[in-house]
């Protein structure tokens, strides 16, 4: 068996070595260089393009709207957003003009001398001011409006959170080659290889088959290289469709910082009724993000934040509203967690607040309300895993020391210039597409036996770090009774492999890891019946029985399974510079069945420093619409000096139908430690944060 | 206007035409094809073009490469012996240290260089020791412990 065994990462020596291939450590013969000329400004009207006379034009290949052969839309929900603006535009840094070369260094210099001449339209800034909404949805659970006048307390509350920048370290890019004989071919950094082929058979009005978009090796997505790899995959073979060259477009970062998507910023509020023994009776959520200046993922965004906005709680009158409105800011999108970190901060963040207006800890608050197993969610759905929040707290407390660590800090001197805190959050995270949408993608799994007696796994779910080669290679030895070794990833290549769904909301170990186990099983018996090589076996999605859920009502069973959590920040807070330390960090989660510990636990401890990241110090900085802080100088994500011990424990609970009992896992970290310290963060100051991030200059002027 | 280069890189001799300011990270990996060099911000800020100059850790996306005149550099790619990993290589494998591969050649380099310095490093010494190189997957736990680890072997 190597399920539950540390097995090695299956490109892993690649990786040691520097051997493995990445876009930019790729080249064709004849090769240009492509780059990109956006607006510097968050509306208006095309007036025209200006091409300095000091650069001989001759030698580009430009492209512009006008040379688009199909639709000029990057398709995913809807058809909004151009791949290049004629006319008007919506966001800075929205693309206009492609360029290429084969000398990089002409194009910079070329990139320079363009310039787009435009009149202003005024911009919308802030969501307030926004009349335009992408989605909304009302979510309704027993009868929220009879609760007030029974209610012993009601406490609202506020809170915001920023922009974060997902800051994979290999930034976006893509290598193009097309023409209308052979057809589009893309290779490039990516999660979703079915994404970027639905965009560009539009762009290019072709049919599947001419199509092809193969991942390269990819160095880290966390939602980032979700979407936007369309737009960049279609930059490129515009520019190799006109040049009839292959094309490379690699962004430098300040370029990919300030263009591509980021995690949309929110507004939360609440309003709690509870019972005088701490009972929550009715919780009223509005929600709101910002969808930037086209829809994108905005939709499904909200509806992941929507779902989890009333947590882990057993309350029987909840009402969620929410909306994702339209800004002139550039289209904000994936980012893991993908809407559930905007809106279990409030939450737990609130409900720290409505424990201390009932004069409770915050523990024996949460522990009076944690769902259990048999109750329902604010969906309606009822639990059916058996489902231990308690002992999930007692046990990060354990590892924390919480109570005397509490009570300790709490007797602090309060005239000290250095403060202590601990805090913490209770959450849980779907796995899986939301509701139907599983059902909807209805992905498909292949498996092969090999003329040469070894075993292919055939998907288009990617490698980003997460270990989906390594789980997958696990999970399809053991059904198949062979040696890791004997397993292999095929490329994600569209040409060659299923579409087993995009590498998005923690559902490739769980969802697709399933349908490898089912194909695997499939491939045994064929195997058995005959001696012909290759053989190879296909399984598609089909929903566990029961699974019910209503579109129109938001109602029903949201997420197959979740994983519950409950993360401890222990800060230090320094009264004078106003910076917040992390000094330990607790994790503890029910994940199902951990697949590959050491993968598993490398999951947790990358998405708490991400958390931390957001909670302390990623502070976009948005100037005029454009992101003023577009370099890893000033735009700040933790470092080796910065993150506390990440001390990870799991507790497994089998998934009846996850493979071996296991569900998702790489969303659920990014959860929990935002709120987690600035509850830490209060309890060390008594200050009310109620935005993240939170960063000295915040938190000196609410003092 | 190129001029020559000469210099070692990896314990062989190359001799590159280089522009006057061009970047050595741009040498090693368009001229000598050494592509497991990386650039992630271009800047300085984070360590993933790191390479050893004449022992000394740099990031090649700051360094002239006609400074590496007659300069021993080691890159990501002589590292390992032949197929015979390094012990951080070996190490970063077993304990987790790489994810998405992306900051790992530029982290590997700045633990061999660490280690070469002091081979048993505290704790304080091996966070200080890699807080020039960013890592976005990790949070550095299993950076650490991958370290630690190879110092043990």
């Amino acid at each position: 068996m190597t399920v539950g065994q540390s097995v090695r990462r299956k490109e892993g020596r690649d990786k040691v070595t520097g051997a493995a291939v990445y876009v930019d450590d790729w080249s064709l013969p004849g090769m240009l260089h492509g780059a990109t000329i956006r607006t510097q400004s968050p509306r208006g009207r095309i007036r025209g393009i200006k091409f300095a006379p000091n650069i001989n034009w001759d030698e580009f290949v430009i492209v512009t709207a006008k040379d688009i052969p199909g639709r000029n839309a990057v398709l995913l929900i809807d058809d909004e957003q151009p791949y290049l603006a004629a006319e008007s535009f919506e966001h800075a840094e929205e693309p206009v003009v492609l360029i290429a070369h084969p000398d990089k260094h002409k194009v910079e210099e070329a990139r320079r001398a363009v310039t787009i001449e435009f009149d202003p339209l005024p911009p919308v800034l802030t969501m307030e001011d926004s009349s335009r909404v992408f989605k909304s949805f009302h979510m309704d659970k027993g009868d929220v409006d009879s609760v007030w006048a029974r209610a012993d307390f009601i406490v609202e509350g506020e809170y915001s959170t920023g922009a974060q920048e997902q800051l994979y370290i290999e930034n976006n890019g893509m290598i193009a080659v097309a023409n209308s004989q052979d057809g589009v071919t893309v290779w490039g950094s990516l999660q979703c290889p079915y994404y970027v082929h639905k965009a560009l058979k539009g762009l290019f009005d072709l049919p599947d088959e001419k199509i092809r978009v193969v991942q390269m090796e990819t160095g880290g997505g966390f939602g980032g290289k979700e979407e936007y790899p369309s737009m960049i995959a279609g930059h490129a073979a515009l520019l190799a469709w006109k040049s009839g060259k292959p094309v490379k477009i690699i962004y430098d970062r300040a370029e990919d910082m300030a263009a591509t998507t980021k995690r949309h910023p929110s507004v939360t509020r609440h309003k709690t009724a509870v019972s005088k023994d701490g009972k929550l009776v009715g919780m009223e959520i509005d929600f709101a993000i910002d969808g930037g200046a086209y829809m994108t993922l905005s939709p499904v965004v909200l509806s992941r934040g929507t779902i989890h906005a009333a947590g882990p709680y057993s309350c029987p009158n909840v009402r969620v509203r929410s909306r994702a409105v339209a800004t002139n800011y550039p289209p904000h999108g994936a980012f893991r967690g993908f809407g559930a970190p905007q809106s279990i901060f409030a939450l737990e963040r609130h409900m720290d607040r409505v424990a201390a207006a009932v004069g409770l800890s915050p523990e024996e608050f949460r522990r009076r309300n944690f769902i259990k197993q048999g109750e329902t969610t604010a969906t309606g759905q009822v639990i059916s895993e058996a489902v231990d929040m308690n002992g999930l707290m007692e046990r990060a407390f354990a590892a924390i020391d919480y109570y005397a660590k509490r009570k300790q800090f709490a007797a602090q001197d309060p005239s000290a210039l250095r403060r202590k805190g601990i805090g913490f959050a209770t959450f849980m995270h779907g796995a899986g597409f939301t509701g139907s949408g599983e059902d909807y993608l209805k992905s498909v799994v292949g498996i092969e036996a090999t003329a040469n007696g070894r075993f292919r796994i055939l998907v288009a779910s990617t490698e980003i770090g997460q270990g989906t080669n390594t789980i997958l290679c696990q999970i399809a030895a053991d059904t198949l009774g062979v040696a890791y070794e004997s397993i292999e990833m095929a490329k994600p290549d569209t040409a060659s492999v299923p579409n087993s769904g995009p590498t998005v909301a923690s559902r490739t170990c769980m969802i697709v890891g399933k349908l490898v186990e089912s194909a695997a099983i499939g491939l045994k018996q064929m195997m058995a019946a005959s001696p012909d090589r290759p053989l190879r076996a296909f399984s598609q999605y089909k929903a566990p029985p029961g699974i019910r859920w209503d579109d129109e009502k938001y109602q029903g069973d949201a997420y197959g399974a979740y994983g519950w959590a409950v993360y401890v920040a222990e800060v230090t807070v320094d009264l004078l510079t106003w910076e917040t330390r992390v000094d330990d960090f607790v994790a503890v989660q029910e994940v199902g069945k951990v697949i590959n510990p050491v993968l598993a636990a490398g999951q947790i401890e990358g998405g708490v420093a991400q958390g931390i990241g957001y909670a302390l110090y990623e502070n976009v900085v948005w100037k005029d619409g454009r992101m003023a802080n577009n370099q890893m100088t000033n735009y700040i994500m933790p470092t080796a000096a910065d993150v506390p011990p990440i001390r990870v424990y799991f507790a497994e609970t089998p998934y009846k139908y996850g493979p071996s009992g296991a569900k998702g896992i790489g969303e659920l970290p990014h959860d929990g430690p935002a709120p987690a310290i600035l509850n830490a963060v209060e309890h060390a100051t008594g200050l009310r944060v109620n935005h993240a991030p939170l960063t000295p200059e915040l938190l000196c002027a609410l003092s | 206007m190129r001029s020559e280069l000469k210099c070692t890189v990896n314990g062989v001799a190359r001799t590159a035409q280089v522009y006057p300011m061009a970047r050595l990270l741009d040498v090693l990996r368009e001229e000598m094809h050494l592509t497991g060099t990386k650039e992630g911000c271009g800047e300085g800020e984070c360590g993933a073009c790191s390479v050893l100059v004449d022992g000394e850790l740099v990031n090649s996306c700051l360094f002239p490469a006609l400074q590496a005149e007659g300069a021993n550099i080691r890159t990501i790619e002589g590292v390992a012996v032949g197929d015979k990993l390094h012990a951080v290589q070996e190490s970063f494998l077993l304990h987790g240290g790489a994810q998405c591969g992306m900051c790992t050649p530029g982290m590997i380099l700045a633990a061999v260089s660490l280690l070469e310095r002091i081979p048993h490093p505290t704790e304080a010494e091996i966070r200080n020791g890699l807080a020039g190189n960013l890592c976005r997957c990790t949070g550095y736990t299993k950076i650490f412990e991958s370290v630690v680890k190879a110092c043990e072997r």
